[in-house]
């Protein structure tokens, strides 16, 4: 039995990336869009109309020949800690942060598909199904039934797998326990990588990896500056991949020549 | 046929001529709609939006013809509530502006979002920190006013005068002008300013962000300001448009000159202001969220020159032009200065719209660029022939240009004068 009086424990779901470890597989992306009943691309989609809540950029340090170092950067959903940034433009509360866990949610049932919250992210990290979902004969029986598919004409994104988070609550609720424990709930990404190089975990568990990799002085988040406080930390120990996390760089670090 | 319709005493061209006029815009209308229908029947992967280009051409039409649609508010603003007379010889084209700047504006934006039939949905389940909540309720609002405004212009109508009670009812619904022009001023400020916060808010695209005053990004105030500016210009070069048209003087050069005056004195204010803004984003705001800025004119084809065109070019040099009296006089020079003004504030929404999605944020992404798809044009031009199509009716119907007849009268005394002389 679950003590009626006991509050619940507030956690704050983060992730470490360790992009040493990285080799840009993309198992997590595939894992991704599998648990989280991500259609297949509409015939006649771009690159820059799909669907991919989490995305493996390729990133070189600009070098020429055999000084040529490469690193893959998987890019997902931030889950910004403060002023986040799409949670506060959007016109009917259709986002919103879970004060529970911090995960940044998205409701597509109450999206109006204005696409202010896109316009706002500074990780790009949000999606407009430009497309009815659809799904080859037969491919719908492999649709998992903890997520409902979004419809045409709204916005998704990732939620740290929302509907492992509720399994994990039912089945710490089934056993008598009020929490999940560390480890019993983990999004298909972190499973799925065969690096490892994905962590998962509580940032207030001093314990959990992501909280240990936060405090890493090798460890690094996306524009940072902006104040946005991520909950996602990159890692490694290579400084060139380190200042990735800076603001873009003009091509070839000179002004526009007609400027 | 239609004459007995038409405002006892002016001219209007026949029937035949008018037909003419209009079938290309009604043309323009059924393309345009036919594009918007594809839109919503099919979806938005009719246009070239994307995930990066979340915001595309309608957004920036929406903020442009919302901008030169100000005059509407402005006008009645300085006439009802300032008390400047002279403006009464075009506040009823200005509130035509209005009505078709703001209702194309709304088509536009329920063809833009995915999901038309929730636009209840942000009243419903407003969220009061968002800007696009303030546009939304401010806009809704407004375009009502807006409408009552436009009724009594209706209600004039020479036929509808035959009926007592719309008489009546037009002469109470004058009672509120003054009213209306107050709330309608309110309601503006709010929503002009609300669509310059949409993007200075955006802490996460420093290419928008700003800093400013309590809640209010600075381009809160510099929206109502580049409005309220441009407003009292769209007026005077529509004003000069349809006597081209129409070869006919419909307002006295007093009027035409005092709405060049008034736009030319906000736009001197509205360039100090945006060049102060600039120099204080330039050296303290964008640097300090880790993008010094002059990496934003890095990218092809936004150099510098952009920033010079809006606020130079296309801001500081009308502004001039429209506080030189000796200018001012000579229509040429007011017409062109009041273009020039509108061009600004349109580059100024486009920089706002295209510019700050362009420009990547994540230092291993791309530069984009975006060109819209048929259907996104043919819907830009449905507002546009939709426009033309109510001015036109509202021209031809309904007595907008008060002074029309008198300034008829006079033209054709002048002309009468020579052959007086010859006679006597």
């Amino acid at each position: 039995m679950i003590a009626a009086n006991k509050p619940n424990k507030i956690a704050r779901y983060g992730m470490s990336i360790d992009l040493d470890r990285c080799t840009g597989c993309g198992a997590c992306m595939v894992a991704c869009a599998v648990e989280n009943n991500v259609p297949p691309a509409h015939e006649g989609a771009t690159a820059r109309k799909g669907i991919t809540w989490i995305r493996v950029f390729k990133v070189d340090n600009g070098e020429e020949g055999p000084a040529r170092r490469s690193v893959f950067v998987p890019v997902l959903c931030q889950q910004c800690g403060e002023d986040t940034p799409c949670v506060h433009v959007c016109p009917q509360q259709a986002v919103e942060v879970d004060p529970a866990t911090g995960i940044v949610g998205q409701m597509p049932e109450r999206c109006l598909g204005c696409r202010y919250c896109m316009a706002a992210c500074p990780y790009h990290a949000r999606f407009f199904n430009w497309w009815d979902p659809q799904w080859p004969a037969g491919m719908e029986k492999t649709l998992n039934p903890d997520v409902a598919p979004r419809m045409r004409g709204v916005v998704e994104k990732c939620n740290f797998c929302h509907g492992r988070w509720h399994a994990a609550k039912e089945r710490a609720a089934a056993a008598g326990k009020s929490e999940i424990e560390a480890g019993a709930y983990v999004p298909a990404c972190v499973e799925s990588c065969p690096t490892g190089a994905i962590r998962f975990g509580d940032l207030k568990d001093a314990a959990s990896e992501p909280a240990v990799a936060a405090k890493d002085a090798h460890s690094f988040r996306l524009l940072e500056k902006l104040g946005t406080e991520p909950k996602i930390y990159y890692h490694s120990k290579r400084d060139w991949v380190r200042q990735v996390a800076a603001a873009p760089k003009p091509p070839n670090g000179k002004e526009n020549a007609r400027g | 046929m239609d004459r007995e319709f038409i405002t006892r005493g002016v001219k209007r061209c026949s029937g035949g001529k008018f037909l003419l006029w209009i079938l290309p815009w009604v043309a323009m209308l059924i393309f345009g709609l036919y594009s918007a229908g594809l839109c919503l029947v099919k979806g938005l992967n009719q246009t070239n939006m994307d995930n990066r280009f979340a915001f595309g051409l309608w957004i920036f039409l929406d903020l442009t013809v919302i901008a030169l649609g100000a005059g509407a508010f402005f006008t009645g603003f300085l006439l009802y509530i300032l008390k400047m007379k002279e403006l009464r010889a075009v506040i009823n084209s200005a509130v035509v502006i209005g009505v078709v700047c703001y209702s194309g504006a709304m088509c536009a934006l329920a063809v833009d979002v995915g999901q038309p039939l929730r636009f209840w949905f942000t009243f419903w389940y407003p969220n009061v920190h968002s800007m696009l909540t303030e546009v939304t309720f401010c806009i809704t609002c407004y375009l009502t006013v807006l409408m009552i405004e436009y009724l009594p212009i209706v209600l004039k109508n020479r036929k509808l005068r035959d009926v007592p009670e719309f008489l009546v009812f037009e002469h109470e619904l004058h009672k509120l002008i003054y009213v209306l022009a107050g709330v309608g001023t309110f309601l503006s400020f709010f929503h002009q300013g609300s669509l310059g916060g949409l993007y200075g808010v955006l802490r996460g695209r420093p290419f928008a962000f700003r800093e400013g005053l309590a809640i209010w990004p600075s381009t809160f105030f510099l929206f109502i300001l580049s409005a309220a500016a441009v407003g009292p210009s769209f007026v005077l070069l529509t004003t000069w448009l349809v006597e081209k048209i129409s070869k006919k003087r419909l307002v006295r050069p007093e009027a035409m000159q005092m709405l060049g005056r008034i736009s030319g004195l906000l736009l001197a204010v509205y360039v100090l202001l945006k060049t102060i803004d600039t120099l204080v984003w330039i050296n303290r705001t964008s640097p300090g969220n880790g993008f010094p800025a002059a990496q934003y004119y890095a990218w092809h084809p936004f150099g510098t020159w952009i920033l010079f065109t809006e606020i130079a070019l296309l801001g500081m040099v009308p502004a001039l032009i429209l506080l030189t009296p000796k200018l001012r006089a000579r229509t040429g020079w007011l017409v062109s200065a009041a273009a020039m003004a509108c061009c600004g504030v349109a580059l100024n929404r486009f920089v706002q719209t295209v510019q700050t999605l362009a420009v990547p944020t994540l230092s291993f992404d791309k530069f984009m660029t975006y060109t819209p798809s048929w259907q996104e044009v043919g819907t830009f031009l449905a507002v546009l022939a939709y426009g033309v199509l109510v001015y036109s009716f509202s021209f031809r119907y309904f007595q907008l240009f008060p002074d029309e007849r008198e300034l008829k009268l006079e033209v054709a005394q002048v002309e009468e004068e020579p052959a007086l002389v010859g006679r006597y």
